[in-house]
């Protein structure tokens, strides 16, 4: 206390001439309304100016709130994203599916159901799609995929919603096949090597195969239908020990880009395959 | 005359010849106007002190400013100069001589140009605050610094003139 007055009686005359000088001012300002805007921008301007800083000091002391409002912001937003929302596709129905009869009067054999690629795979030895549409939409074990340019591959497994198809890039996949000219059937598999090429076996060397050759599904498939599109002949391999060629296949359908599949339902696949597996006791 | 009542006489008369004798000089220059009042506080004796120039200088200023209207502009620059006359006057003096003989700020009693520079400094930091107070921004700075330096001049002018025209008889002290 006592150096605050000894401060102020050392300092008497700087201080009086400061209040007199902000007297004058303030005096000044409410005589003159260009002085009072003045002073007040001023005034204003420094206030602000440190306000400014201190709110942008606090907000510091904010940050773990605020992280929390916006990541619980984000979960809201995310929940409501129009992409949560999508169901599986039931373009067509089961029930017009299994009609025997179509609207010319024909017995309907296979029906074609759309399906969205949700999953897929191709840099694997052993590789699978998943579709988002299942048992409830329709699909079964078995059934065949195809995409928009070429046979895909085959449905192994199904749940509810989801089926799980196994591609022909795969090896243990196995497809009928034959050469579109004249009709030669062999199989087509896959050496795990590369996914733009399949093998066609089982060609017998009697037959004129050409590179560029056309490679349909054969009519002796229980699951695809005949004549889809498989690949093109991209390289005939001569196996002097067998009687066969072996054929790289250039495959029609780019597995890379994926994005809608058709799966093919066969009305007659369950009693051709039990016949097929049946034993025979003679 | 006593000390008290002649300074009295001054503030008056001051004012009295700023309000309405050299305000109502139309402008020289577009802003040039006479200024002479600061004068009395120039003439305030050597042995006032600090504060009580300062309250002084304010009530003078704040005097004018109720005839001119811009309360606190003048006053303002009065309490400016009361504030650094007293350094100005340390600066210029030896203090044992002159301030102990002589009673005001005077040509007589400081010399010619000691006093001239004295009134100088002050003029010319009185005109600086009131123009840089009255305009709040230097603007063109040219042009500010020639305002202030034109009514410096005006000053001046004024201040030698009525130094020689009522040449103040160099009082020394008495202990009376």
């Amino acid at each position: 206390m006592k150096n605050i007055f000894l401060f102020i009686q050392q300092y008497i005359n700087l201080i009086s001439f400061l209040i007199l000088q902000l007297l004058c001012i303030v005096l000044l300002s409410s005589t003159s309304k260009t002085h009072e805007t003045y002073f007040a921008n001023a005034s204003n301007g420094i206030t602000g100016y440190f306000n400014g800083y201190y709110s942008n000091f606090r907000s510091y002391f904010a940050l773990k709130e605020t992280n929390r409002k916006l990541a619980a912001e984000n979960t809201r937003l995310r929940n409501a994203l129009s992409t949560n929302f999508t169901s599986p596709n039931t373009a067509i129905l089961v029930k017009t599916d299994t009609t025997l009869k179509d609207s010319v009067g024909r017995y309907r054999k296979f029906s074609y159901l759309p399906a969205e690629v949700i999953g897929n795979s191709y840099a694997l030895q052993n590789n699978y799609l998943m579709l988002e549409r299942g048992s409830d939409q329709g699909i079964k074990k078995g059934m065949a995929v195809i995409g928009p340019s070429g046979i895909v591959g085959v449905v192994v497994e199904t749940s509810n919603n989801i089926s799980k198809v196994m591609s022909l890039l795969h090896r243990n996949s196995k497809v009928s096949a034959m050469l579109k000219k004249d009709n030669t059937a062999g199989s087509i598999e896959w050496d795990g090597a590369d996914p733009s090429l399949l093998i066609l076996r089982n060609i017998s060397k009697s037959t004129k195969v050409l590179k560029g050759d056309t490679v349909l599904t054969s009519t002796y498939s229980a699951n695809f239908p005949s004549h889809l599109m498989v690949g093109t002949v991209a390289a005939i391999i001569v196996d002097p020990a067998t009687n066969y060629y072996t054929l790289k296949i250039k495959t029609a359908t780019n597995f890379f880009t994926l994005q809608q599949v058709d799966v093919i339902s066969n009305s007659r696949y369950q009693e051709q395959v039990q016949l097929e597996n049946s034993n025979t006791n003679q | 005359m006593s000390s008290l009542l002649k300074n009295s006489i001054r503030f008056v008369l001051f004012i009295l010849i700023q309000v309405y004798i050299l305000n109502q000089v139309p402008p020289l220059h577009r802003f040039v106007v006479p200024y002479l009042y600061f004068l009395y506080i120039l003439w305030l004796p050597f042995k006032m002190g600090k504060l009580s120039l300062l309250i002084i200088a304010c009530l003078f200023g704040l005097t004018l400013d109720l005839f001119t209207g811009t309360l606190g502009l003048h006053a303002a620059a009065c309490v400016m100069i009361a504030y650094i006359r007293p350094f100005i006057l340390s600066l210029l003096l030896s203090q044992e001589t002159t301030e102990q003989s002589y009673t005001e700020p005077s040509i007589n009693s400081m010399g010619w140009a000691p006093y001239s520079l004295y009134a100088t400094l002050l003029t010319f930091f009185h005109h600086f605050y009131l123009v840089l107070l009255e305009w709040l921004q230097f603007g063109d700075f040219i042009y500010f610094i020639g305002k202030v330096g034109a009514t410096s001049g005006i000053s001046l002018l004024l201040i030698f003139l009525t130094e020689m025209l009522f040449n103040r008889k160099a009082k020394y002290r008495t202990n009376k």
